[in-house]
């Protein structure tokens, strides 16, 4: 094991796009007095993530073809009896494959974000965000303990709050932060309850020494019970994965993060924060795999993700949406694959993921602007005409989403879905149905959106709340006259086609050493007796090419073909249809409207809950208990005693000299007669 | 009739009873008040006279000459926190003075 990486070096990665971000966050915001502009702040920031890419990829290439490794400490921070809590870094290839995602991805938003931006007062406030996101996101994937793990998980969760409220003046962006923000606290405190169980047992917080004692983990029970103790640490873990990477049913706050500028919504919606939970159940992989329990409620958890997620997507109107909730989608095949124990296809399934959702974020905003901020998809249409870069990029990255051959979200899927075939776990049927039935899903509404944005009439004077749309408060374009779409400036483009490339080439190149090889053999850890799914993956591999070949004779593929000719046959050749069905299916419909009643249920049932049990304790706990029993009732004690008492305090010496005499004369009796 | 023991002892409760009294009853002068505490002080004295002599011990008169100089002292300030008061309420009526009231 080589360590040709220098502490250094790793450092700078997450410093310089905090230093890009502090930058642009004081000195180019009211708080620091505007002292630079929009100019100033997005060369500081960009120039940050530009360093921590580059630096990314040096490190990728010294970790993938020298094999070098790093685990060490950088800073003590503090000790607290023999529980240690550092800063410190675990470079391997999880980590370094992560890194360079984050500050590519990163990258191209900022990019895009000049363009997007252009016309927002927001505009510096906006990068020292995004900076700041890449940076906190940085610490989280490079962390060798759980503390810092955590820290860049709340970080990141912080920066999604301020960023999806980015807008403060809408009301909607506000609720939406807000529900971001508690839904995550649900799955926060499962999370620090895992790692809190894990610090109570091991008694260190380094990843390394506790995969150490992870044998010794996995024969205790939970005391009080019959669990094992691992699958009560895993499942806590799991929950804060599922708030994070918003798993049903704590996935409800990802579709209403929309409210925030789409570069975020690429960014940490869809391509790196929202990942978080699964590269985290993949570190923790030895953990995992002790815990069969844990890993079927991973992948039914998953199963419904990415099913019935998908099925929302079908009923969307608002581009963005249709888009989170293929997100949340595809986040639920990744946890699949997570609970099949094929976690190096998971995170492969994340990389892949990364690029071409990305891709099509920043495809759907360059819609938007071209759209003049008109977000709902069924006033568009025949935008390809006038977008010819951002309609073909967008067709790239749809046809990666569904799993084309030979694009790389093709790779992915396909791993993922022979990865569920070979699990032998209870759960593993029904996810496999799910995930089968999935690939239509999301072929069908992936080309939904793809015709009614890119093909057919273009509706756009029919639109009856034109110019009231969801950004209508930075909607002075000035160019209102023609109403036509209008292709977006170079810097909008420009990451799109760097983002399609790796769309589509990169599962091919990758999947081999991935998924494959050895790339993520020190990283995860896989019990290949107990869970062989994978090994009889490998096994049925011969190449990414007769992969492809192979997916000819596999119903994936015509699953997907189905999906897409549907959407076709619907939209293009017969757009009555849809409502028909509609009509017919008007209960099925209505759930679907109501995203299966969660947010009522979170809202009527939930949160009324939780606001009675407050007030409860508001009203009878701190009001009746605290202040009446304990502070009011003590002060109205000593009120009525002192009454009673100052009576005796008549002021007199006579009296005072009375009863000390008499006093006297009591302890006398005591003491002569009484007490012999 | 020889005088004992029991006749001195008597004699201290008596002035003692009378100054405890002096204090009880005394409602109008505060000098009756001093004088009554000095009065129990001879009392005490009375005492230790009296079982200094019967027991030959010197310890005992001893301790009354330093009684006698500390209820000197203290009569002497004593008087003077009078004066003052005086000048301060014109009165030292005893059941005029209850500033202490709670």
């Amino acid at each position: 094991m080589t360590t040709s990486l220098s502490a250094s070096t790793l450092l700078a990665v997450p410093l310089a796009p905090l230093v890009g971000s502090l930058v642009a966050g004081i000195l180019g915001t009211t708080f620091g007095g505007n002292v630079i502009g929009r100019k100033a702040s997005h060369t500081a920031t960009i120039l940050g993530v530009f360093i921590a890419m580059v630096l990314s990829m040096m490190t990728l290439w010294d970790v993938a073809v020298h094999g070098a490794r790093f685990n060490a400490t950088i800073y003590e921070w503090m000790v607290i009896g023999k529980l240690k809590m550092e800063i410190g870094f675990l470079v391997d290839g999880l980590t370094a494959m992560m890194m360079v995602v984050v500050t590519f991805v990163s990258l191209m938003v900022h990019l895009y974000t000049i363009g997007y931006m252009e016309e927002d007062e927001g505009y510096n406030r906006f990068f020292a965000y995004i900076s700041l996101f890449t940076f906190s996101m940085l610490m989280l994937v490079m962390s060798n303990n759980l503390l810092q793990l955590f820290f860049g998980w709340e970080a990141v969760g912080l920066v999604s709050y301020l960023l999806i409220g980015f807008w403060f003046n809408k009301p909607t962006a506000i609720f939406a932060n807000m529900k971001a923000f508690l839904v995550n606290r649900v799955g926060d405190f499962g999370f620090i309850l895992g790692i809190g169980l894990i610090v109570a047992y091991t008694g260190t917080l380094n990843y390394s020494e506790i995969f150490a004692k992870a044998p010794e983990l996995g024969t205790l029970g939970f005391p009080g019970t019959n669990w094992l103790l691992v699958t009560v640490i895993c499942i806590c873990l799991f929950i804060g994965a599922m708030g994070k990477s918003a798993q049903f049913p704590l996935h409800v706050w990802l579709p209403d993060s929309m409210e925030g500028p789409t570069p975020i919504s690429a960014l940490i919606h869809a391509a790196t924060m929202v990942t978080a939970g699964i590269f985290m159940v993949s570190r923790m992989s030895p953990l995992f795999e002790l815990s069969d329990t844990a890993l079927n409620v991973i992948l039914i958890i998953g199963a419904i993700t990415a099913l019935f997620m998908g099925f929302l997507g079908i009923i969307q109107n608002d581009i963005k949406r249709v888009v989170a909730y293929s997100t949340l989608s595809q986040l639920g095949y990744m946890t699949v694959a997570l609970g099949a124990s094929a976690y190096s296809v998971a995170v492969f399934h994340l990389m892949t993921h990364a690029f071409f959702k990305a891709l099509l974020f920043l495809g759907a905003g360059s819609v938007i602007m071209g759209m003049h901020h008109n977000q709902d998809i069924r006033w568009m249409g025949g935008v390809r005409k006038y977008m010819p870069i951002t309609w073909i990029t967008s067709l790239l990255g749809s046809l990666a989403l569904i799993g084309t051959p030979l694009f790389s979200g093709f790779y992915s899927k396909d791993s993922i879905i022979e990865a569920v075939h070979f699990s032998h776990l209870p759960g593993a049927g029904f996810a496999y149905f799910a995930v089968m039935a999935g690939v239509f899903v999301t072929a069908f509404y992936s080309f939904r959106m793809y015709f009614l944005v890119f093909h057919g009439a273009e509706r756009y004077d029919q639109n009856p709340d034109a110019h009231h749309g969801h950004d209508d408060h930075h909607d002075d374009h000035g160019h209102h006259g023609d109403g036509k779409p209008h292709e977006s400036p170079w810097v909008v483009t420009l990451p799109l086609v760097l983002l399609a490339i790796p769309s589509v080439l990169i599962g091919f190149f990758t999947i081999e050493p991935m998924v494959i090889g050895k790339f993520f053999a020190d990283a995860i850890t896989v019990n290949a007796q107990a869970h062989p799914a994978l090994a009889e993956f490998a096994e049925e591999f011969h190449g990414p090419l007769s992969m492809a070949l192979h997916a000819f004779s596999t119903p994936p593929l015509y699953l997907a073909l189905a999906g897409v000719a549907l959407s076709y046959y619907m939209y293009m050749v017969n757009p009555a249809l849809p409502a028909a069905i509609k009509r017919a299916c008007m209960p099925i419909y209505t759930l679907l409207e109501n995203k299966y009643y969660l947010d009522w249920i979170n809202e009527n049932i939930l949160a009324r809950a939780a606001r009675a049990l407050g007030v409860g304790l508001w009203k009878g706990g701190d009001q009746g208990v605290i202040e009446g029993g304990v502070v009011n009732a003590s002060w109205k004690i000593v009120g009525v005693v002192s009454a009673i008492v100052r009576q005796f305090q008549s002021g007199y010496i006579y009296h005072y000299a009375m009863v000390m005499i008499l006093g006297v004369f009591v302890l006398m009796t005591y003491f002569v007669w009484l007490a012999k | 009739m020889t005088l004992s023991l029991t006749h001195f002892l008597s004699l201290g409760a008596i002035l003692f009873t009378l100054s405890v009294i002096g204090i009880f009853l005394n409602r109008k002068n505060l000098i009756v008040l001093l004088m009554a505490i000095e009065l129990m002080l001879l009392a005490v004295n009375m005492n230790f006279v009296a079982f200094s002599h019967y027991l030959g011990d010197m310890h005992g008169q001893v301790f009354v000459f330093f009684i006698l100089t500390v209820a000197a002292a203290e009569s002497a300030i004593g008087l003077a926190i009078l004066v003052l008061l005086f000048r301060n309420k014109s009165s030292i009526r005893v059941d005029e003075l209850n500033a202490l009231k709670g």
